[in-house]
C-alpha cells in the first residue's frame, strides 16, 4: 500500500455491500461519480418467509458476490488494476451476511495491494443523496427509513452527524412488513402497502399518530396494534382502506417530524434515504411540506434509496480522506452505530 | 466476461505450481502455501474463533514469511465444508475473491477429506467426524489406497446415534478423527468400540498437499464453480427483534 496515499477526484473505489438481502458492487470515482453499480436482490428467496432469513441471505451472498463484482468492473469499462481502494460495509447488518462481503473485500484489497475501507452502512445511506446531487449543502436533515431503522439525522458536515431522533420500537419498514403480512398483501410490505393504498381511502379509518410532542423519536408499535385490533373488530373492512389509512398515519408522523427538525436546525434541505423512502405517498408529502416551508426536499432515485454499493464506495471515499485505510484485521459489527457528535 | 472472471488461465505448470490453501470450516483458521517440496508455509490458530479478523492478515503473514508474493500463487485451494456455516463462508469468500483478483483457478476439497488424509497410514476404516452443533455430526468414511485415501461412505449429517448405528452396521476396525469424535467420544465408545485419534481439526497443510497433486493433473475449476458443502438446509427462522436493516 502506498505510503503517500492521495485521495482526490480521480480516486477510483470499488464498493461492496452484503449487509442484508442485496448483494451489490459499484465503482465510484472521486466520491461522487458513479462509474458502475450492480445490485442483485434476494427478495424472492425470502418472500415465502415474510422477512429476511439470515442463513438463506448469507448463502446467496456467497453464491453471487464474485459475479456481481465482476459485472461492476466489466460495466465500468476500466481495468481492475485501476482500482485504488476497496470499501465494504462492516455494519450494521446480519453478521453472517456482512462477513461474506468483508472477507471478500479485504481479500481483494490484499491481492490488489490497495487500501481497504470499512464503511458504516448507515453513514453510506447519508451519502446516497449526494451521489445524485453533489451540490447539496450542509446542514441537511436526513430522514432514514428502512426495515431496520427509522432515524432523523442532522448532517452538519462530512462525518459530523447529530442524531435528532429514532424509533423506540418498530422501524417504519418493519411496521409496513408486519401490517402487510397481517393483511395478506405480500412481501416486502413497503411496496405491497403502497400499491394497495392506491385503491383505498386514506381518511377511511382514523389511526393514531404517535407524535410524542417535543421529541423527534418515533413509535410505530401502537399504530400496528391498533391496525390489527381494528381489522379483528371489522373483519369485512376493505384492506385497501386499511392500507391507505395506515400508510397515511405513518407518513404524517414522518413528515411532521422531519419538517420540525429542519426548522429547528436551520437546515436548507430535507433528504430521504432508506428503502421506505421509495414510498410514493411519503415522497409526495415531503415535497409538499418542504415547498410550504420554502426549503428544498431532495428525493434520491429508488435505486439510490435502497441498498446499493455506490453509496458504500462514496462514503468510503470520504472516510479514506478523513481517516485513512482500515486495518485488514477488522471484522463485522452487526450493531455498529453511527459516530454521532454530542 | 472481463479479465477478472474470464476462464481461469492455466498455471505455469510443472514443478512451479504454487498453492495457497485456506481452511476455516471449524474453530481453526489455517492458511498454507504448498509447492512441489510440500508445505512451504503454514499458519494455524485454533481457539481464536475470530475467523474473519484473523484470516486475511494470516494470508499476508504466510506469504511474507515464506518469501512468496501473492501474485506468484497459481491455484487457490479451499476447504468447502462441511463445517460451521459462518466460519466456512469466511474462507470461501476470501479464497474466491483472491482467485478472482489473481485470475487463477481454484480447487475445493471437503473438510472430511482433510481430516482423513493425514490418517491414511492405517488399515482401519477412517471416519472423520465434525461437530455440526444441535447434537448432530457431519461424517464420512474412508479407507487407505495406494498413494492416498478413498471415500467408502458419502458425507452425511445426522445425530450421533446415527453415526454409531452406521459404525455398528459395518463392524470393521475404525479410527475416528475430528472435533465431533472428541466431543461425543463417550457416547460413541459406549455404543461401538473404536479408537479416537488424529487431529481434531482440518488443516490447510493436507489441503495444500492434496491440491498440489490435483493441480498437476489440472483438476481445477473456475472460482464460480466452487460449491460449498452445507449438508443441511438453512434454518428458516426469522428473528424479528434482531433483524437487520432491510434496504
Ligand atoms: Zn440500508
Amino acid at each position: 500500500m502506498p505510503e503517500d496515499l492521495k485521495v482526490d477526484e480521480s480516486t477510483l473505489i470499488l464498493g461492496v455491500e452484503t449487509s442484508c438481502d442485496e448483494t451489490a458492487a459499484a465503482l465510484v470515482m472521486g466520491g461522487y461519480d458513479v462509474v458502475s453499480s450492480v445490485v442483485s436482490t434476494q427478495v424472492d428467496l425470502h418472500a415465502d418467509f415474510g422477512g429476511v432469513v439470515p442463513e438463506i441471505a448469507s448463502r446467496a451472498h456467497l453464491d453471487v458476490l464474485n459475479p456481481v463484482i465482476a459485472r461492476a468492473i466489466v460495466e465500468s469499462g476500466v481495468e481492475d488494476s485501476r482500482i485504488d481502494a476497496v470499501a465494504c460495509t462492516v455494519g450494521p447488518g446480519l453478521i453472517g451476511a456482512l462477513l461474506v462481503g468483508v472477507s471478500a473485500a479485504k481479500s481483494l484489497a490484499l491481492a490488489w495491494d490497495v487500501p481497504f475501507i470499512g464503511v458504516n452502512h448507515m453513514e453510506a445511506h447519508l451519502y446516497a443523496a449526494s451521489l445524485e446531487d453533489p451540490t447539496l449543502e450542509f446542514p441537511l436533515v436526513v430522514l432514514l427509513v428502512s426495515g431496520g431503522h427509522t432515524m432523523l439525522v442532522e448532517m452538519q458536515d462530512h462525518g459530523r452527524y447529530r442524531l435528532l431522533g429514532q424509533t423506540i420500537d418498530d422501524a417504519a419498514g418493519e411496521a409496513f412488513d408486519k401490517v402487510a403480512r397481517f393483511l395478506d398483501l405480500g412481501y416486502p410490505g413497503g411496496p405491497a402497502i403502497d400499491e394497495a393504498a392506491l385503491l383505498g381511502d386514506p381518511d377511511a379509518i382514523k389511526f393514531p399518530r404517535a407524535l410524542m410532542d417535543g421529541s423527534y423519536n418515533f413509535s410505530f408499535s401502537g399504530l400496528k396494534t391498533s391496525v390489527m385490533n381494528y381489522v379483528r373488530k371489522h373483519p369485512d373492512v376493505s384492506s385497501a382502506d386499511v392500507a391507505a389509512s395506515f400508510q397515511a398515519a405513518v407518513v404524517d408522523v414522518l413528515v411532521a417530524k422531519s419538517r420540525a427538525a429542519a426548522k429547528a436546525t436551520g437546515a436548507t434541505s430535507i433528504v430521504l434515504g432508506g428503502g421506505v423512502a421509495a414510498n410514493s405517498l411519503l415522497r409526495e408529502e415531503i415535497l409538499e411540506g418542504c415547498a410550504r416551508d420554502s426549503i428544498q426536499g431532495f428525493l434520491p432515485s429508488r435505486a439510490m434509496c435502497t441498498d446499493n454499493a455506490a453509496m458504500i464506495a462514496a462514503a468510503g471515499w470520504h472516510r479514506l480522506r478523513s481517516d485513512g485505510p482500515t486495518s485488514l484485521s477488522v471484522g463485522a459489527t452487526p450493531n455498529l452505530r453511527l459516530p454521532f457528535i454530542d | 466476461m472481463g479479465r477478472s472472471v474470464g476462464l481461469a488461465p492455466k498455471p505455469t505448470g510443472g514443478i512451479h505450481v504454487l498453492i495457497l490453501g485456506i481452511e476455516t470450516a471449524t474453530e481453526r483458521v489455517s492458511v498454507s502455501i504448498g509447492g512441489h517440496e510440500g508445505v512451504i508455509g503454514l499458519f494455524e490458530v485454533t481457539k481464536g474463533r475470530r475467523h474473519a479478523e484473523t484470516l486475511v492478515p494470516a494470508i499476508d503473514f504466510v506469504c511474507q514469511q515464506s518469501g512468496i508474493a501473492l501474485d506468484e500463487i497459481s491455484v487457490v485451494a479451499v476447504d468447502v465444508g462441511p463445517g460451521l456455516f459462518t466460519g466456512m463462508r469466511v474462507g470461501l469468500a476470501s479464497a474466491k475473491a483472491i482467485a478472482q483478483a489473481l485470475r487463477v483457478p481454484m480447487i475445493g476439497i471437503t473438510s472430511l477429506d482433510l481430516l482423513a488424509f493425514p490418517c491414511r497410514h492405517t488399515d482401519r476404516v477412517i471416519v472423520p467426524v465434525i461437530d455440526a452443533r444441535k447434537g448432530e455430526v457431519f461424517y464420512a468414511m474412508y479407507r487407505q489406497v495406494p498413494g492416498g485415501i478413498q471415500q467408502v461412505a458419502e458425507p452425511t449429517v445426522g445425530p450421533v446415534e446415527d453415526l454409531v448405528a452406521d459404525l455398528m452396521a459395518r463392524s470393521q476396525d475404525v479410527l475416528l478423527v475430528g472435533d465431533g469424535a472428541v466431543r461425543y467420544r463417550e457416547e460413541i465408545l459406549e455404543g461401538f468400540h473404536c479408537e479416537v485419534g488424529g487431529d481434531a481439526h482440518p488443516s490447510a497443510a493436507p489441503l495444500a498437499q492434496l491440491a498440489h497433486a490435483r493441480a498437476l493433473r489440472e483438476e481445477w475449476v473456475n472460482p464460480r464453480e466452487i460449491e460449498p458443502v452445507y449438508l443441511r438446509a438453512p434454518d428458516a427462522q426469522i428473528n424479528w427483534s434482531t433483524r437487520a436493516a432491510r434496504a
